[in-house]
């Protein structure tokens, strides 16, 4: 009923300038399940509200996984309020009591839409599915399926279903972060190879990377003090003078 | 002793040789003894504990044993006098009292003061003798120096000298002074003047800088070191010559290759001026009295000596003319004395070092006979003048000057600045750029000299900044841009530390304006050409296949906001986004790195050149939208244009400057986009097959390519193109296979079998080297020291506790003691009051 620039203000604020200051939050009810349910980027941050209200005040929410897992799709790891939309995600996959096919949906989902993700996001996502992974053992099948069927030629795993139990992904494996590990970010290629391994124990913490954002990584980066430079040893003939240079197909120098 | 006090420490096993230190203690002694060390220390300071004030005995010598008593006492008494010497009596006010410092008065000091100010003038400040510091300020050390003083002068002077005795002395002894500082000077101007004039009779035999009328005479005086000097050079000459035949090293090869542009550098000139290998061969009859024939002693600065000649190209700056003065003065100062070796030297000297010196004595030539006409006068002025001159001749009589003149110098300085580059290389054609950039990296090769290197790292950063500002240039010159990454390579290779780090520095310039523009307006654009082509270079100069490189991954990180951060509202964005989807496609092309940003970009490319209305079964991500301004950028429905579109490269000059020009080549432009993305397409399936979700990454592309895009209205070349991507795409075959963890290395049980060790000596520890036994025992005695000092702190303790209990235990009992008193006290008094109580009954 309201405008989508007022609604998502209101979101922004509800959670820590409202309802601590509401007398009956739970009036707040109906306004958040409306704004949950328009999806988007409303949908993320009514999550907010909503978690308040779930914790203190005993809200019950029917299929608010099923809903929260219909919100995953790739915009989330481009959108400005990433960082609170995965504290919060993070807040609700921490119970040990969820069921181990929701959990597998969920990361089999969030690793699906990290092939399309920027670096700073994978950074982020690939310590927090392996976090998923220490809280629900059962889900290490994802990873380490010794003595499965050796050829398969399709992923089981179903990313079109809403329901998180109809989508098969407890017989799936993680093919997508052992395609990460190829990134070209050495980080990335870093992190995604943690999973090749059986994991630590300790959880990683991922705070520090929520708000991670693109220029720091790259100022990092050119931080970095190198001992020598490696060089280039083909010797060139021109901008375009490579062999078989991509360029040289498709732009002129004009 | 009393054979109870002593505890016998049994030995088991008598062993013969060993020296037993503790067999027999005396447990009672050593016991008391503590107690009693204790007693005078611990005690003390528990009962002083908290007390601050302290017993300082200031006696003279009380606890110095070495001074009998008798001498004590006489030394204590002379103390006492002398502190109460000049005291008198303060009470006596009719006394005529003179202020006094140190027993002589104030007024007398000051005099005394000023003459020695006005001496010491003269001489070095800052050095007073003892005498006057001490009589000035001689405060502190007073009663020491007295005692000092005293004991000097034995007992006839009791007393201190009387004060006008003292200022005379003083006043003579400053005399004194004063003279013999006056003589030392005087001998030492003495032996200076000396020695000038024994420098000046040496200085004629080796310096070269003398007027000529001297000279001359000179040389008349002293005809003998000048054959020395012969011989000297003779020998230095024979030196070089040696090694012919050796390997050349690369500083001998560079220089070399520098002589050899020397050489040309001077034919250029000699030609500029118009004068002909005929002069050059008259010459040797032509030969003036100053000409040097010593060209071998070239120095390393001898490069430069000819480049500002050319009028036209006067390129260096004043500091090299001036440089090149200094030299020219200086061989013209040694012509004179090689005059006489001449014949012979140029006997000795190649005919290359002829050749090579040509140009040189030609000018020498020229400042000569000008030298000859006008005597006086600025050199600097009269070789331009010279200059001119003949270059007017010339130009009049010979058309060879003119090649000449428009011939590039062979010798250059590196620009100290991004001006000085830029006006070299202003006005020349892209062939003679080259070849200029190519000189002055060999005239300044690192191994010639010692600020070369830093110098051409220098001219790394300028070629780079150069090559950016012909990018942004409305036409941008990128054939020019094209030639100039050659001599952009080489340097890179000869420097790769500061190319790395002015390319760095450019990336970070370009990522930090990114991050501006992001933060001000919350959208970013595209960066120029400059950029791209920075972007270009880094893949040329630098291996982009490793996993990290401090060069290339910043790059990567900046192409990855580029695709993902900024905005495409326009024709010109989708080139530069598919130009840096080709970079990001060319630095993984070896590695075969995943970039999704790249498939994400394709992606949405082909989404805007769709029509309307049909976003399904695919999400694109930032920076496209389903909805919005960006849609149909690349749509397409013009038949005619469709038909007449050809496959053609896409200039990049369109990135800078995309005229209006008709609807038609606008229209083409897109479809060459187009087919540029089905391309990139094709060539991201290839690179991307072997990842195991090849399909999952490649699953929206797939599905627009073969639901939504409109492959029939397309050219045929298009189709071509369009066909050949889908292929690529959909004939990988889909093959997944369980993941497995890396299995973890077991750790090995812990084994109980004994660790076996050969002893070579027994009864003693077994120990690598000294210095390891020396480091055990240290830690031994360490060990050792440790536990004696608990125990002592573990005693200490404990008495202390004892003392403390003993001093409560007295406490309690003389409160016992009172109590019982007064109780006692109270008793009688109860009864005796009771008993008068009774007695008052009874009565």
């Amino acid at each position: 009923q309201l405008p989508t620039g007022l609604y998502k203000k209101v979101l922004v604020i509800l959670h820590d300038s409202v309802l601590p200051y509401m007398n009956e939050p739970t009036l707040m009810m109906d306004f958040l399940t409306v704004a949950y349910g328009i999806g988007g980027a409303i949908s993320l941050l009514a999550l907010n509200g909503l978690f308040i209200l779930i914790h203190q005040h005993n809200l019950e929410y029917p299929d608010f996984y099923k809903k929260l897992y219909s919100l995953l799709d790739p915009s989330i790891y481009h959108v400005k309020y990433r960082a609170r939309f995965f504290h919060l995600t993070d807040l609700f996959l921490s119970s040990s009591h969820l069921p181990a096919y929701l959990v597998a949906a969920f990361i089999k989902r969030l690793s699906r839409l990290a092939l399309t993700a920027p670096p700073e996001a994978l950074l982020m996502i690939i310590p927090f599915i392996c976090n998923l992974f220490r809280r629900h053992p059962a889900c290490r099948v994802l990873v380490h399926r010794p003595g499965g069927p050796a050829d398969m030629s399709e992923d089981p795993y179903v990313m079109e279903k809403e329901e998180p139990s109809e989508s098969r992904a407890l017989e799936s494996s993680l093919w997508e972060i052992q395609s990460l590990q190829n990134h070209y970010h050495p980080d990335v290629a870093k992190a995604a190879a943690v999973l090749n391994q059986s994991l630590s124990e300790m959880e990683d913490d991922i705070s520090g990377l929520l708000e991670l954002s693109a220029y720091e990584l790259f100022d990092k980066e050119v931080k970095k003090k190198a001992v020598d430079v490696p060089l280039e040893f083909e010797q060139i003939r021109g901008l375009f003078g490579k062999k078989n240079d991509i360029f040289a197909e498709h732009f002129s120098l004009d | 002793s009393n054979p109870f006090e002593v505890k016998v420490n049994r030995q088991k096993f008598d062993i013969l040789g060993r020296k037993t230190k503790n067999d027999v203690g005396l447990p009672g002694v050593s016991r008391s003894k503590a107690i009693k060390k204790r007693n005078q220390t611990l005690l003390k300071e528990y009962k002083e504990r908290e007390k601050t004030n302290v017993f300082k005995d200031k006696r003279f010598g009380e606890y110095n044993t070495k001074i009998t008593p008798e001498e004590k006492m006489i030394r204590r008494f002379t103390l006492e006098r002398q502190q109460n010497y000049g005291k008198k009596n303060i009470y006596n006010l009719n006394e005529d009292e003179e202020l006094t410092h140190y027993g002589q008065s104030l007024a007398e000091i000051e005099k005394l003061n000023d003459i020695v100010d006005s001496d010491s003038d003269t001489e070095e400040r800052g050095t007073l003798s003892a005498e006057l510091t001490a009589a000035h300020f001689g405060g502190g050390g007073g009663l020491l120096r007295k005692k000092v003083s005293s004991e000097q002068q034995d007992e006839e002077e009791e007393k201190p000298k009387s004060r006008k005795e003292l200022i005379e002395e003083m006043i003579a002894r400053s005399k004194q002074e004063k003279q013999e500082r006056q003589t030392r000077r005087e001998s030492a101007l003495e032996l200076t003047e000396k020695l000038d004039k024994d420098w000046k009779e040496i200085q004629t035999l080796i310096a070269r800088k003398t007027p000529k009328s001297e000279r001359k005479d000179k040389d008349v005086e002293k005809p003998k070191p000048d054959e020395y000097d012969m011989i000297v050079r003779e020998l230095g000459f024979e030196m070089k010559a040696k090694p012919s035949e050796r390997l050349k090293t690369e500083e001998e090869l560079a220089k070399e290759e520098q002589a050899r542009l020397q050489k040309l550098e001077a034919d250029r000139l000699r030609r500029m001026r118009g004068i002909d290998e005929q002069a050059n061969k008259k010459r040797p009859s032509h030969m003036s009295a100053d000409d040097l024939a010593d060209g071998f002693i070239l120095d390393k600065d001898d490069r430069r000596l000819l480049s500002y000649k050319d009028g036209k190209i006067n390129i260096e700056n004043e500091e090299e003319k001036e440089e090149e003065e200094g030299e020219e003065e200086g061989e013209e100062e040694g012509d004179e004395e090689d005059n006489d070796n001449e014949e012979e030297s140029q006997e000795e000297s190649a005919s290359e070092d002829e050749e090579d010196d040509a140009a040189d004595r030609h000018s020498d030539l020229e400042s000569d006979h000008e030298s000859e006409e006008e005597a006086a006068g600025n050199k600097e002025e009269k070789k331009h003048k010279a200059n001119e001159n003949e270059s007017q001749n010339v130009e009049k009589l010979d058309p060879k000057s003119k090649a000449a003149k428009s011939e590039l110098p062979y010798t250059f300085a590196v620009p100290e600045s991004y001006e000085t580059f830029k006006s070299l290389l202003a006005g020349r054609t892209i062939e003679q750029q080259l070849i200029i950039l190519e000189r002055v990296q060999k005239c300044n090769h690192p191994s010639l000299a010692m600020g070369n290197k830093a110098k051409l790292e220098k001219l790394f950063g300028f070629l780079l900044e150069y090559i950016g500002e012909l990018a942004t240039l409305d036409l941008p010159e990128l054939r020019t841009i094209d030639k100039l990454v050659l001599p952009l390579y080489n340097l890179c290779q000869m420097f790769p530390e500061a190319a790395s780090d002015s390319i760095k520095f450019i990336l970070r310039d370009a990522a930090h304006d990114l991050e501006e523009v992001i933060e001000v307006k919350g959208r970013a654009t595209f960066p120029g050409l400059d950029t791209l082509i920075y972007l270009k270079i880094i893949s040329l100069l630098f291996p982009t296949s490793d996993f990290w490189h401090p060069v290339v991954t910043p790059a990567f990180m900046y192409m990855s906001q580029l695709l993902t951060k900024c905005r495409i509202t326009t024709l010109q964005d989708v080139i530069k986004g598919l130009f840096i989807c080709c970079l990001f496609l060319e630095y993984v092309s070896l590695s075969r790195r995943f970039v999704p940003e790249l498939i994400n970009f394709l992606l949405g490319v082909l989404h805007i050149s769709l029509p309307k209305n049909h976003a399904q079964g695919y999400t694109v991500v930032h920076p496209f939208t389903p909805v919005g301004k960006n849609l149909e950028l690349l749509f397409v429905c013009d038949k005619e244009d469709l038909k007449s579109w050809e496959k053609q490269n896409v200039p990049l000059s369109i990135v800078t400057r995309l005229k209006e020009t008709s609807k038609t080549e606008i229209n083409h432009t897109r479809l060459s986009c187009l087919a540029l993305c089905f391309d990139l397409i094709k060539k991201c399936a290839a690179l991307y097959e072997c990842l195991p979700s090849f399909h999952e990454i490649m699953h929206p592309v797939r599905i627009l390519l073969t639901q939504h895009v409109p492959v029939n209205e397309y050219p045929e070349k298009m189709q071509e193109l369009y066909h050949s991507a889908l292929k690529e795409l959909e004939n990988k075959v889909k093959h997944y296979t369980p993941l497995i963890c890396e299995k973890k290395k077991p750790v090995p049980l812990k084994q109980y079998t004994p660790k076996i060790v050969k002893v070579l000596e027994f009864g003693r520890k077994q120990a690598g080297s000294k210095k390891e036994q020396e480091r055990k025992q240290l830690i031994q005695r360490h060990k050792r020291e440790l536990k004696g000092a608990i125990r002592e702190i573990r005693k200490d303790n404990q008495f202390l506790a004892r003392m403390q209990l003993s001093e409560i235990m007295e406490r309690d009992s003389a409160r016992k003691r009172k109590v019982k008193e007064l109780l006692g006290s109270l008793a009688t008094q109860e009864g005796e009051w009771k008993a008068m109580k009774r007695k008052k009954w009874k009565s």
